[in-house]
């Protein structure tokens, strides 16, 4: 006991790991130059292409499976498996997909007619995720080798938009390893899919440590060209700071989610580019304006009177949210819908100055001269500065006597708040995936039936709005269903059913020579990658 | 002695199925998984469907038997979040949060007992002052920005060190080591010394104050009185003597260094169970949840009947006390 | 005047007055924790009235006019526009209260069982160290987590606010009563033992006496090491859980809390933010914990 001392053990242990860390920096820098390391925030869910229909899970699965269509940089469709898409001239309710000849699964397969029909089977399965963007097909049905007939209920003249996250499996393949529906929780089983890929993209699945690293390697036989990036060596990394400071080691070539705070220190940091634009997502406040009473404020609603909505406008300072809350990265606006959104309208979007004194003056009008107190609740873990947002709106409101409690609180519990109902003022975000005003109605001004209306959280009615939205879901004549679009905004803004602050931003980080422009889905594509 | 042994062993069951219980009461304030597993088209009916064949709807205590039934088997369930199996994944962080534990523990233990040690017997030197006070620091900051400060200095700066992950594994039967690379060892170090700092000064400054109350008292003064040279007396009677509150502080910390370890796990993206726990509380995971839960109490469990045996080991007083209360 | 005297004369106050890290110590912590109280008084701003903040004047450097706005700031300002300095003062204030008084529980709660334990053995030990393992099993964040569950499901989201700090004063004193709990039994059950001990109760010595007058004095030196790191501890404690994601309401940041939010801007340039609020984090612990050294060794007899 006294002859060893156990400092002397510490001090070999010290020993090796100081030695082990001096001779480290050769190992760090030898990665190869066709490698791409590539880090974000939170890993790939599963690799089940149907199961998670969930950000970073597509973005990766975009990399080894393929989609009929995809979405470009300016937010247009695009060919990948389908090289053609109509409607059908006889009957508007088929849509024809003319395929991609010459395609193989990784696995050697031909891709065929019938793998699309089997992947439109998987994919309206009763477990699949992404169920709720097909629910107008009836059926598929393969016309030859490379021809495919969708059915659809009834006239559904925008399906093709919801296709841009449509992986298209192998059909022998699913049928081989018994995986025709996709993950089902109760069965209490890991399916075949959750590991093993089988897809025609022009990556193949080379190995997969869940949360740790999945490593890519470029698929020879991809009918495209051969891209820049043969390897891809995917880590997420959850702490904003440390993925910032892997990218300053040079430990990752690109980081996905910058933190916008440092945007500028990277953009001036010698060997690092950072890529910035606009992201597909809006970012409001939405308020229970048809109720009587308020959850927080029993036996009165404040939101139901116009003028509070409008006092409530005046008061949100958006320059203010942009310059220093998003660091100058947000695009604000007065409408719900991103820039590249059908239906967009530049006059509807633009945003007046605050105005204090008017506030103060419409809040007395509608009986609330000296204000009153009432809860915001608001998610801490989804879009960027989420907390931050609503913490500067609460000092806004103050300004004009609105006393907000601030309650701000996880996704996982905030979202469901809001579906059942349960908050009556709350920030929201809401991406668009389809490209199309019709799916923010459908979610988000509708009133509340089976299919629509899951996150009117505003609880706006109104039965003649309700009629035109569901209008545009069978509408073929386009100019005609625009039109109608127009309309609807134009009552939606006048009602004041949102109080929009901004479009969120995205910014990529990359070391120098590496070349990646900012999805608008924040789905970037290593094989466009370009090595400078 | 064996008997004893065996009401503690079933003792610690009890405990184990205390927690489960608790556990599974407490899920549902954490939030909701189906919010979190279903795409934002996801239709109310859809929600409905799948808590119904999640089993959510279910009473607690149903849920609860259900779970107990299913883990007699080995079998946690699938995880919601990364649909594997979850003892599957558990067993595959396991190693990475114990390597790093382990040697963190070490770390904290040896040199908290030999700085404390040097600092009882010196009592009035400078020295003693200077690491007292900077073994503070350590302590006086929350783990969290130590990490950073760690990344920022020695991986940003210097870029001695990796800043994330566990560099190269190697494989062992199911056990993924970081011991055996270069890369693996050198990742380790900022994590332990994160996760260390705060037990070493804890054990250090306990030492010390054990120390100094034993060597005042008549038992080392005789010791002394005889003529035994100060190295015997010093770690042969004293230090021995320190050993109960040490022991038993040391088999806390253990609890404590694994609570942490979800800290710097985060922090520098170490892929253990305490950073799959945080991300499975952010998704409302609620089997790896639970079967992070009754891991970590089984740990405990054994932990404290080791302590315990540990005292008999120690303090034999304590053997007469335990016959004597037993009458 | 004849008292303080006295007092000036003991031998607790000369032992302070020879020992100059004592005396520095207690200067500093006294200073921080004076001015923590009287931040109504003395901080130049109000930051926990979101109200009154300017948006525009966010991310002001220290001693330099805001690019908009034109103010000045001597520690600078946070990402909401708060004055630096006055919300080290109020969130000082929040922390130490939230320190103290989740100290005082845990001390009270695990002295109190730990007596229990030791001194009655048999199976009421049993019981209490079992649920002192249960409480164990479960990581204090993860007590904290679910204790905020509870309160948010139990307290009317209006109260929230100011309830929160109770719940952080419970979340953390419940997780570390456990540890005052083992150490006090275990001396318990050495003292208990004893020849003197097991002499005043045949005697017939009422147990409560002999705990208070024998045991007691035994374990305090123990408890203050606990103590007094465990104050550091729980202000720490609290600033660990807003990194979590749960704790004060973010519009009124504790000291822990605005570390946390200035640990975001530590690679973006923004130092102030998190340098400031540490140093005073830095020097409230550190002068904390040399006075619980000294006052440890002060108060043991046997080290006169």
């Amino acid at each position: 006991m006294t002859k060893h001392t156990p400092s002397a053990g510490f001090r070999r242990l010290f020993a090796s790991l100081m030695l082990s860390a001096a001779t480290l920096g050769v190992a760090m820098t030898a990665a190869d130059a066709n490698t791409l390391r590539w880090a974000r925030v939170g890993d790939a869910l599963t690799l089940d292409p149907h199961s998670a229909n969930e950000g970073p899970t597509s973005t990766l699965l975009h990399h080894i499976y393929e989609t009929l269509v995809s979405r470009g940089l300016d937010g247009s469709l695009q060919p990948r498996l389908a090289t053609e898409w109509s409607i059908h001239p006889d009957d508007p309710a088929v849509w024809v997909f003319k395929l991609r000849d010459g395609v193989k699964f990784h696995d050697g397969a031909d891709f065929t007619a019938e793998d699309v029909v089997a992947s439109v089977t998987r994919v309206t399965a009763e477990t699949s995720d992404f169920k709720g963007l097909h629910t107008s097909v009836a059926g598929a049905e393969a016309v030859d080798d490379y021809t495919v007939h969708i059915k659809m209920k009834g006239p559904t003249p925008l399906y093709v938009q919801n296709l841009t996250n449509f992986f298209i499996m192998d059909k022998g393949w699913i049928e081989a390893n018994g995986v025709q529906a996709p993950q089902d929780f109760k069965a209490g089983e890991e399916k075949f899919t959750v590991r093993n890929t089988n897809g025609t993209g022009p990556y193949m699945l080379e190995s997969r440590d869940p949360e740790v690293k999945t490593v890519l390697k470029v698929n020879a036989g991809h009918w495209a060209p051969a891209p820049q990036v043969t390897e891809i060596i995917y880590t997420p990394i959850k702490e904003a700071a440390t993925r910032v400071a892997a990218l300053l080691s040079g430990e990752v070539d690109f980081v996905q989610d910058v933190p916008v705070q440092d945007i500028e220190r990277l953009s001036n940091t010698p060997g690092v580019k950072v890529t910035t634009g606009p992201e597909n997502r809006t970012i409001f406040f939405s308020y229970d304006m048809t109720s009587d009473s308020l959850v927080s404020l029993p036996g009165d609603n404040p939101f139901k009177k116009p003028q509070v909505r409008e006092a409530l406008a005046l008061t949100l300072d958006r320059d203010a949210i942009r310059q220093v809350v998003m660091r100058g990265q947000s695009v604000p606006g007065a409408l719900n819908a991103p820039p590249f959104v059908n239906g967009y309208d530049a006059a509807m979007d633009a945003y007046g100055k605050p105005d204090l004194d008017r506030a103060k003056a419409l809040l007395a009008e509608a009986g609330y001269a000296n204000g009153f107190s009432v809860d915001l609740h608001c998610p801490n873990d989804r879009y960027i500065n989420d907390e931050a947002i609503c913490q500067a709106f609460v000092g806004m409101m103050g300004r004009i006597g609105i006393k907000a409690n601030l309650v701000s609180q996880s996704r996982t519990i905030h979202f469901p708040a809001i579906q059942n109902r349960q908050v009556d003022f709350y920030l929201l975000g809401w991406g668009v995936p389809t490209f199309d005003s019709q799916y923010v109605f459908d979610f988000l001004v509708h009133s509340l039936e089976e299919g629509r209306g899951g996150w009117n959280g505003s609880r706006y009615q109104n039965p003649e709005v309700d009629a035109m939205i569901k209008s545009l879901a069978t509408e073929t004549d386009l100019a005609k269903r625009d039109a109608t679009i127009a309309d609807i905004w134009k009552k939606v803004q006048e009602d004041r059913v949102f109080l929009m602050v901004h479009n969120q931003a995205l910014a990529y980080a990359a070391k120098d020579g590496i070349d990646i422009a900012v999805h608008p889905e924040n789905q970037p594509h290593m094989a466009n990658v370009a090595f400078k | 002695m064996i008997a004893y042994i065996l009401r503690r062993i079933a003792q610690s069951v009890l405990v184990m199925l205390v927690v489960a219980l608790v556990s599974f009461s407490l899920f549902r304030f954490v939030g909701d998984p189906v919010a979190t597993m279903m795409g934002q088209e996801a239709s109310q009916a859809d929600r409905v469907a799948l808590r119904e064949r999640l089993g959510l709807n279910d009473p607690v205590v149903v849920q609860f038997a259900v779970f107990i039934g299913r883990a007699a088997t080995g079998d946690f369930g699938i995880s919601y979040r990364l649909q594997q199996p979850v003892m599957e994944l558990i067993l595959s962080r396991l190693p990475a949060t114990l390597e790093l534990a382990l040697i963190s523990g070490v770390l904290a233990f040896v040199l908290g007992v030999s700085l404390g040690v040097y600092t009882a017997l010196n009592r009035r030197g400078w020295l003693s002052a200077a690491i007292m006070s900077t073994s503070l620091i350590g302590v006086s900051l929350p783990t969290f920005l130590i990490g950073v400060l760690l990344i920022w200095v020695f991986a940003v700066e210097l870029q001695w060190l990796p800043s994330f992950g566990r560099g190269e594994v190697v494989t062992i039967g199911f056990w993924r080591t970081g011991l055996l690379t270069e890369s693996g060892r050198a990742s380790l170090v900022l994590p332990s010394i994160t996760l260390g700092l705060y037990q070493m000064t804890l054990i250090m400054r306990l030492v010390r104050a054990e120390m100094l109350e034993v060597l005042r008292t008549d038992y080392i003064k005789f010791a002394r009185a005889r003529g035994l040279p100060n190295r015997a007396v010093h770690f042969g009677h004293a230090l021995k003597n320190t050993m109960v509150p040490v022991i038993t502080i040391t088999g806390l910390q253990l609890g404590s260094i694994i609570a942490f370890a979800i800290i710097t796990e985060t922090v520098f993206q170490w892929p253990g169970v305490g950073a799959l726990f945080i991300n499975s509380v952010q998704f409302v995971d609620i089997p790896v949840m639970a079967a992070y839960l009754m891991l970590i109490a089984l740990i405990f469990v054994v932990i404290n009947l080791v302590v315990d045996l540990l005292y008999y080991a120690v303090d034999p007083r304590l053997r007469v006390d335990r016959a004597n209360a037993r009458h | 005047m004849n008292r303080l005297a006295r007092a000036w004369d003991s031998d607790l106050a000369y032992s302070f007055r020879h020992s100059p890290v004592a005396v520095v110590a207690a200067a500093v912590s006294l200073t921080i924790i004076l001015a923590a109280v009287l931040s109504p008084w003395i901080a130049p701003h109000n930051p926990f009235n979101p109200a009154t903040l300017v948006l525009m004047d966010g991310f002001t450097p220290p001693m330099e006019p805001n690019a908009f706005t034109g103010n000045v700031y001597l520690l600078g300002t946070d990402n909401q526009g708060r004055d630096i300095l006055s919300t080290i003062l109020y969130g000082a204030r929040l922390s130490l209260f939230v320190g103290f008084s989740a100290v005082l529980f845990s001390m009270v709660l695990g002295i109190t069982l730990g007596l229990i334990a030791g001194w009655r053995g048999g199976w009421v030990d049993s019981l209490l160290m079992r649920i002192a393992d249960v409480q164990l099993s479960f990581p204090s964040i993860l007590i904290a987590l679910l204790i905020f569950g509870i309160a948010r499901g139990v307290i009317p989201p209006a109260y929230r606010e100011t309830m929160a700090v109770w719940v952080l004063i419970v979340a953390i004193g419940l997780s570390e009563w456990v540890q005052f709990a083992r150490v006090v039994r275990g001396a318990a059950m050495v003292e208990k033992s004893k020849e003197y001990v097991q002499a005043a109760r045949v005697i017939g010595v009422h147990p409560a006496r002999i705990v208070a007058t024998h045991i007691l004095p035994n374990v305090m030196g123990p408890v203050l090491v606990i103590a007094t790191i465990g104050l550091a501890l729980a202000i720490i404690a609290e600033a660990t859980l807003s990194f979590l994601g749960v704790g004060v309401p973010p519009t009124q940041p504790s000291l822990g809390t605005l570390i946390r939010i200035g640990q975001g801007f530590l690679f973006s340039g923004e130092w102030w933010i998190i340098l400031f609020p540490s140093i005073a984090l830095l020097a409230l612990a550190l002068s904390v914990n040399l006075l619980g050294d000294w006052l440890r060794d002060a108060l043991n007899p046997r080290l006169k």
